[in-house]
C-alpha cells in the first residue's frame, strides 16, 4: 500500500510539478521534425478547450477547473518551436456569466500568442454570446494562414422555439443546456444562416487547399443525448467534400475521439477541466463511437488533473497531427497516417501496445 | 402469549393471512416507492444543492455513467482499502463537489444510489472489477 502510494507519488510529482520543472522537460517531447511539402504549410499551433470556468460567488472560482486552464497556459506559453497561434475550442465558462467570462479571459491573456476562439453552448445561452462577443469578436469566421483555409464554425444553435420561447429567464435557459444529459437540451444546431455563409466562403477556396475546421460540436453524429452530435452534419460534411483534404477539430466531448469520413479527418480535443464518459459506458444508450478511435486511459478520479489537458498540433501536408498533453495520463499522439488514408494513434493502434486502463465500461 | 396471539390475529386482519398473499397492486406500488426515491435521487445528482461549490455529480457523470455500481465493494485507491458505492460518493462530495459527507442511511444517499442503479439496470455484477 505504501509503495503504491510513493511510487504514485513520485509520478504526480514529476508530471505535476511547477512550471520550473516542465520548461525543461516540454520542449523533448514535443518537437517534431517534418519533411518540407508541396504547400510549404508546414507550422504548429496549439488548442485549449473546455475549461468551463465555474463562479462560486464574489471573487470565489471552482480551484480546481481554474488549475486545469491555468496549467494550460503556462505550459503553451512554454512552447518549443514557438506555435503560431492558438486556439481555445469553446466552453470557456460554466454558465456563460460576466464574472466567468472575465475570469476565464484574464487566465487566457497570460498567452503569449495571437488566440482565436470557438464558442461554446455554456459561453452562449445566458445572454446569447454577447458578452463573449466583446471578449473574442464574431461568432463564426475564417481567415488563410500560410497556405490553409481554417474556418471557425458556431455549432452549437438550436431551434429558434428553444431558444427564444420556451424558458422564462435567461438564467433557466442556460442552466437547461448546461446539463450534458438533461432530457429538456436541445439539439446543437449550425443553422440556415450559417450554412448559407459556409457555401459562400468555401466557393473562394481552391479544392487543393488544405482547409481547417474549428466547431464546438462534433460535425459528426455521435450520441445525440448529450448532443455529441451537429443536427446538420451531414450537410456540413457534403459541402467539405470536394476539398482534397479537410481536418475537422471539435471539442466539447472531454474526451479522446478520432475518425474519418471519405476525405475529412475528425480529431476531437481534451477539456482542461474534467472528462466525460465514453456514451458506450451508459448503459441505457446506443452510441456510434468512431470505431477507429482508441480510448483515452480511463478517466477515474485517483487525481483532479485525471484525463484532462490540451493540444499541440502540427500542421503538415495538409493534415494536422496532434500531440495530446495530458496531466495525469499517459500522453497521445493521433496523427494522419497518409497509407491507410486515416489519423491513427501513433503507440495504440496496434492492441499488443494498449495498457489495461483504456478498457471503458 | 395469548396477548401475542390476539396481535397476531390484529395484524392478520389489516392485510392478506400470509407472507406471499401480495398482488400485482402491491409491486406496482413498491416499484412507484422507488422510482419516487430514485426520481429525488436524479434531482439531487443534477443539483449543486449537495455541495458547496456550484458543481454537481452530473458534471462529470452525466446518466451517472463511469460510476460503475455494478463493481463494488472493491479496492479504492483514494480510499486505500475496499469500499462500497456510498462511501466514494462521500470522497467526490468532499473532493470536487468541496461538500460535507452524509451517512450511509441518509435519505440522500439512499435516493442517489437508487438513481444510479437504475441507470445501470441490466449489467451484471462484478464486484472488485476495475
Amino acid at each position: 500500500m505504501k509503495k503504491m502510494n510513493t511510487l504514485s507519488g513520485r509520478r504526480d510529482f514529476l508530471k505535476a510539478t511547477s512550471s520550473g520543472l516542465i520548461a525543461g522537460m516540454l520542449p523533448v517531447s514535443l518537437v517534431r521534425l517534418v519533411g518540407a511539402d508541396e504547400h510549404g504549410t508546414d507550422f504548429t499551433f496549439a488548442y485549449i478547450s473546455d475549461s468551463h470556468i465555474q463562479h462560486i460567488k464574489d471573487s470565489k472560482f471552482v480551484r480546481n477547473w481554474d488549475q486545469g486552464l491555468i496549467r494550460a497556459v503556462a505550459e503553451t506559453n512554454l512552447l518549443e518551436p514557438k506555435p503560431d497561434f492558438v486556439v481555445f475550442g469553446g466552453d470557456l465558462a460554466q454558465l456563460g456569466t460576466k464574472p466567468e467570462l472575465d475570469h476565464g479571459a484574464e487566465i487566457l491573456a497570460g498567452l503569449n500568442y495571437k488566440m482565436h476562439a470557438v464558442l461554446g453552448e455554456h459561453d452562449y445561452y445566458l445572454d446569447l454570446g454577447e458578452y463573449w462577443s466583446e471578449l473574442y469578436g464574431k461568432h463564426y469566421y475564417s481567415w488563410d494562414h500560410k497556405g490553409v483555409h481554417f474556418i471557425t464554425l458556431n455549432s452549437i444553435l438550436t431551434y429558434d422555439e428553444w431558444t427564444y420561447d420556451r424558458w422564462e429567464s435567461p438564467e433557466r435557459r442556460m442552466n437547461e443546456m448546461a446539463g450534458l444529459d438533461n432530457p429538456n437540451g436541445s439539439p446543437f444546431m449550425v443553422g440556415k444562416k450559417q450554412l448559407k455563409w459556409l457555401k459562400k466562403d468555401l466557393s473562394k477556396v481552391a479544392k487543393d487547399t488544405p482547409v481547417v475546421v474549428f466547431s464546438h460540436s462534433p460535425l459528426q453524429k455521435i450520441y445525440k443525448g448529450w448532443n455529441f452530435w451537429t443536427e446538420e452534419a451531414d450537410d456540413v460534411q457534403a459541402m467539405l467534400k470536394p476539398f482534397d483534404k479537410v481536418n475537422v477539430i471539435y471539442g466539447h466531448v472531454h474526451q479522446i475521439q478520432y475518425n474519418q469520413i471519405d476525405n475529412i479527418a475528425f480529431t476531437s480535443v481534451m477539456s482542461t477541466a474534467w472528462p466525460w464518459p465514453y456514451p458506450e459506458s451508459y448503459a441505457q444508450a446506443e452510441s456510434h463511437l468512431p470505431i477507429m478511435t482508441v480510448p483515452m486511459n480511463r478517466a477515474d478520479p485517483f487525481n483532479e488533473r485525471d484525463a484532462t489537458g490540451w493540444q499541440f498540433m502540427n500542421m503538415h501536408t495538409g493534415r494536422v497531427d496532434l500531440e495530446f498533453n495530458l496531466y495525469n495520463n499517459t500522453n497521445r499522439t493521433v496523427s494522419f497516417n497518409e497509407e491507410k488514408g486515416h489519423p491513427e494513434d501513433t503507440m495504440f493502434d496496434d492492441p499488443a501496445n494498449r495498457i489495461p486502463a483504456q478498457q471503458h465500461f | 402469549m395469548k396477548k401475542i396471539a390476539l396481535l397476531l390475529i390484529g395484524i392478520g386482519l389489516a392485510g392478506p393471512a400470509l407472507a406471499d398473499e401480495f398482488t400485482k397492486e402491491d409491486t406496482d406500488r413498491w416499484m412507484a416507492q422507488f422510482e419516487q426515491v430514485a426520481a429525488e435521487g436524479r434531482r439531487l445528482w443534477t443539483s449543486p444543492e449537495i455541495g458547496t461549490n456550484g458543481v454537481a455529480c452530473a458534471q462529470c457523470h452525466p446518466n451517472a455513467a463511469n460510476t460503475h455500481p455494478e463493481t463494488y465493494p472493491k479496492f479504492q485507491k483514494q480510499l486505500g482499502r475496499v469500499a462500497q458505492l456510498w462511501e466514494m460518493f462521500n470522497w467526490c462530495l468532499q473532493n470536487p463537489l468541496e461538500g460535507e459527507v452524509l451517512a450511509a442511511d441518509d435519505p440522500r444517499m439512499i435516493a442517489m444510489q437508487a438513481y444510479v442503479y437504475k441507470e445501470r439496470r441490466g449489467v451484471k455484477l462484478a464486484p472488485g472489477k476495475h
